[in-house]
């Protein structure tokens, strides 16, 4: 159902819109700001980094001319760097850490420099890592998202057969399917997926386990199995009206964007969209580029609950949506074509904190008012994948619906079964699943050749800690002259006048 | 306003910067323009048997974003017909009564040459010339330029032979392509200079395109070395003019050379014994116009300094250059990091680490890290100072030692 008609622009004033927002630097930029970096020793940067990727001696490569070996820093410790480099929220990851307490009004830009050096090896489809002398193990990944990935890249590296099994057409998981189309489009992800091919990863697409392939197959033929599944559907509202026609999941509404077919992609003049994360904050601001005269963000709390990152509120603050907070849907109404037409919303009001300190909210009585909208997207946080995990043997779930596993191996209650990224933690980033799948690396190799191998960025380096003072900043110094006095005598240098 | 004119071995100008003999001051148009930016003198790009130059020329050395830190050139002296310089210098002068215009000259080794060529600039009313015995290049495989400087014997024949020919006030362009800057200078004094001027360029090649493998500027696939001159160099320059300045045997004024691009760099030269500057590669760069700060920045500099006049810091550092072996040993300074301005770079703790006394361990306190001077074994180098992006974050402390000042040469003829 194609809702294209509403949108007053045409195709062109849209693939405008969906401009990339973070473009590449220019060579000239590029070499500017990588020569203002300090290059800082146990660098903030790198600390906040998930991956621990050592920005400062990437950055440092690009100012050097050596963008192979740049490159290939922010791989070793990250294998979908250029995925990162335009989808991180750097503002509160490493460029946050480099403005912090620093002296630079403004940040490095290590995110568009990432993307700089990434982009000058895969433009040139070279790999920046060899395969790993083979042995004798395979290991099977379910998932090809970012976890999945970065998991079979190291495994790969280490000599490992990797099979990788993705229920998609298309690899990559979330970073193909999921990312606001003006920060990322699926070439890079899927780029980033053929490095991983080129290490001798097998791709199976088009294979979902439970129905091609089962979890008791994998186990069988393979000698451990990572799941970087991710998570499932969006969380239903649960009230009436939520399955009608203009009613959409938001992750359905963004993988439809990702095709960039845009007269498949519905929109319509009036857009409410319920939620106030990030995932709504890419709703909000890709709904007005698809030509939505007014979007409005529907959240039951207010701005100062809300998830989403501050830049991205600001994003979206930008794009003129409207918030409307302290408002809670509790109908869809529809009109006589039995479609979408009107969001029935309540006043919410704060009552008292509850256990955890969060100050619950209430409806207040009579305060129903219909918000007339066409369209209205669900952008509430997935669901945990307990149908699908809950009947690996072993595997256990916590009371969340999230998998259970050793912080340091990632491995499973199941022996043979590791685990990262959202289906571990509930749903964070792109940077904290690829972290999570190179400690899998880590783990899956120490439990088939007993050995620990240290990827790099897998930990910080050892720092000693002591308690105590500070020293006291004002100098107690020797109060006496600078230097012995000195005659000094001036010896005349101009010339007599003639 | 402090008073910013100088008079340098009798030429006076109404300030002390001055072009340097280069391509800026190729002929009477390009040195009438910088006069009227302010600049104080010009060097006349230097005369002689007209040359035919190579192409390319120029090349440098870049640092990080900074362009042009040192400057390489291959170009050699005026490629103008003698007639036409003479006749322009002879309207420039006529025009700009007040500013100093000096004509720098370079022929081959004969007396005839020298005394005709030094007559005919004495006639357009000029000012003074600059013997110019310091170009390395091209020049130099001639028997002139370099080859002049490096041999004390041959500046002071040379320096005589003008002399003879002239009243003009005759200044020695000194080359620093040498092992001792000394013998020239002394022995130019003897010829009778009027004043030195130094630095020329340095023998350099300047780098290589990693490309094609050529060295840098590519002449045909083909490479000589050249001139180095610009920021890079203005230490070596400062040596050797302080080195000169506390030569009880150069009575002479010096004009200093080499890397100076603003006021701040004037006033370094002057105060370790210039009485004017002469500069080339800033104007290169960004063109006549920079000599407005140079002057307002030097004024205002004398003023907050309580210095009526420029010839009132001429020198004043001089004393202040001595021997190593004259230096305080029991002078004790160490490092105080200010931890509120700290930004935890850890460039001190890295540098001090790899690269001085291993005194800034790195630990981490209360939950952050912090670089900590150990300040017992802090032998007071400096290098973290240096390193430190933060102004006033690391200062150099004194201690007082408790002892009086020693020096080795005391320490050793105690012994």
């Amino acid at each position: 159902m194609s809702l294209t008609h509403d949108s007053p622009l045409n195709i062109e004033q849209i693939e405008r819109n969906f401009c990339e927002i973070a473009p590449a630097l220019t060579e000239a930029e590029a070499i500017f700001e990588s020569n203002r970096c300090l290059y800082c020793y146990d660098a903030p940067c790198t600390r906040a980094c998930p991956t621990h990727i050592d920005v400062p001696s990437f950055i440092k490569k690009i100012a050097s001319g050596n963008l192979t070996g740049s490159a290939r820093v922010i791989f070793d410790a990250n294998p979908i760097g250029a995925t990162c480099a335009r989808v991180c929220p750097v503002d509160v990851l490493c460029e946050g850490a480099c403005v912090e307490k620093t002296l630079m009004a403004k940040p490095i830009e290590i995110g568009r420099l990432q993307r700089y050096a990434t982009d000058a090896v895969m433009s040139r489809g070279r790999n920046v890592f060899k395969v790993g002398a083979g042995n004798d193990k395979t290991i099977g990944i379910v998932g090809s998202g970012p976890a999945g990935l970065s998991c079979a890249t190291y495994l790969a590296r280490l000599g490992y057969a990797v099979t990788i099994y993705e229920r998609k057409s298309l690899p990559g998981g979330l970073d193909t399917y999921g990312m606001a189309e003006y920060k990322m489009s699926q070439v890079v992800s899927v780029e980033e997926a053929k490095m991983v091919e080129r290490l001798g990863v097998e791709f199976k697409l088009n294979t979902k386990i439970g129905h091609d392939i089962s979890f008791d197959q994998l186990q069988e033929k393979h000698d451990a199995v990572f799941l970087g599944v991710g998570l499932g559907a969006t969380t239903r509202l649960n009230i009436p009206g939520e399955d009608l026609p203009g009613v959409y999941d938001a992750l359905d509404f963004i993988e439809r964007i990702k095709t960039r077919e845009w007269l498949d992609v519905p929109i319509a003049r009036t857009v409410a969209v319920i939620g106030a994360g990030n995932t709504a904050i890419d709703v909000v601001t890709q709904a007005r580029r698809l030509g939505a005269e007014r979007v409005l963000m529907i959240y039951r709390r207010t701005e100062r609950e809300m998830s989403a990152y501050k830049y991205e509120y600001e994003l979206a603050k930008q794009d003129a949506v409207e918030f409307w907070w302290l408002t809670a849907p509790v109908e869809i109404l529809a009109d006589e074509k039995n479609r979408a037409a009107a969001l029935r919303c309540v006043r919410m009001e704060f009552g008292e904190p509850d256990s955890t300190g969060r100050r619950s909210v209430q409806s207040v009585p009579n305060s129903e008012i219909d918000i007339p909208c066409e369209m209205v997207i669900k952008a509430l946080g997935q669901k945990k994948m307990r149908e699908l995990l809950g009947g690996i043997s072993g595997v256990e779930l916590d009371a969340v619906g999230c998998v259970v596993v050793n912080e340091h191996t990632m491995q499973t209650g199941n022996e043979k079964f590791f685990a990262g990224g959202d289906c571990v933690n509930g749903g964070r980033e792109a940077v904290d699943a690829a972290q999570t799948g190179k400690l899998a690396a880590q783990g899956i190799h120490r439990f088939l050749f007993g050995e620990q191998v240290e990827l790099a960025g897998a930990r910080l380096p050892f720092v000693e800690k002591i308690a105590g003072e500070l020293p006291a900043a004002a100098p107690a110094a020797y109060d006496g002259p600078a230097t012995p006095a000195v005659d000094l005598g001036v010896k005349s240098y101009g010339g007599p006048e003639r | 306003m402090a008073d910013l004119s100088v008079n340098f071995a009798g030429i006076k100008s109404p300030n002390p910067f001055w072009l340097a003999s280069a391509p800026p001051t190729n002929m009477g148009s390009m040195i009438e323009r910088a006069f009227d930016a302010g600049w104080g003198g010009a060097v006349w790009k230097t005369l002689g048997e007209p040359i035919v130059n190579v192409c390319s020329r120029l090349a440098s050395v870049d640092n990080g974003t900074s362009r042009m830190m040192g400057l390489n050139n291959i170009e050699l002296i005026t490629d103008r017909p003698l007639d036409v310089n003479l006749k322009e210098i002879r309207e420039c002068k006529r025009k700009y009564p007040k500013h100093a215009l000096i004509i720098s000259l370079m022929v081959e080794s004969k007396r005839e040459a020298w005394h005709e060529i030094a007559m005919q600039v004495e006639d357009t009313g000029a000012d003074g010339v600059e013997l110019n015995f310091g170009c390395p290049h091209g020049m130099s495989e001639r028997g002139m330029g370099a080859a002049m400087g490096q041999v004390p014997e041959y500046t002071c024949m040379v320096t005589e032979w003008v002399k003879e020919a002239t009243r003009l006030p005759v200044i020695v362009k000194l080359t620093p392509n040498v092992t001792s800057i000394t013998p020239p200078a002394n022995a130019a004094v003897k010829g009778g200079a009027d004043a030195l001027s130094l630095i020329n360029t340095i023998n350099s090649i300047i780098g290589v395109d990693l490309d094609t493998m050529i060295p840098h500027p590519n002449v045909n696939g083909m490479a000589a070395h050249g001139g180095y001159c610009g920021p890079a160099v203005k230490p070596i320059a400062l040596n050797m003019v302080s080195e000169l300045a506390r030569n009880e045997n150069v009575n002479v004024p010096i004009s200093g050379i080499g890397g100076i691009g603003t006021w701040r760099d004037a006033a370094e030269f002057l105060l370790l014994g210039a009485t004017n500057v002469q500069v080339c590669t800033a104007v290169m760069h960004y063109g006549y116009r920079i000599v407005e700060d140079m002057i307002d920045g030097l004024s205002n500099y004398l003023d907050e300094k309580g210095f009526a006049s420029v010839n009132e810091i001429i020198g004043r550092s001089v004393p202040r250059v001595t021997d190593w072996g004259a230096l305080d040993l029991n002078y004790k300074t160490v490092a105080r990091i200010d931890h509120n301005k700290c930004i935890q770079c850890n460039l001190c703790h890295i540098a001090c680490e790899d690269g001085a006394h291993q005194c800034i361990p790195f630990t981490e306190l209360n939950g952050s890290r912090y670089p900590i001077v150990d300040e017992s074994e802090c032998v007071g180098c400096n290098l973290c100072h240096l390193v430190c992006p933060v102004p006033g974050c690391i200062s150099m402390v004194r201690l007082d030692s408790g002892n009086q000042p020693l020096t080795w040469r005391e320490l050793t003829s105690r012994q």
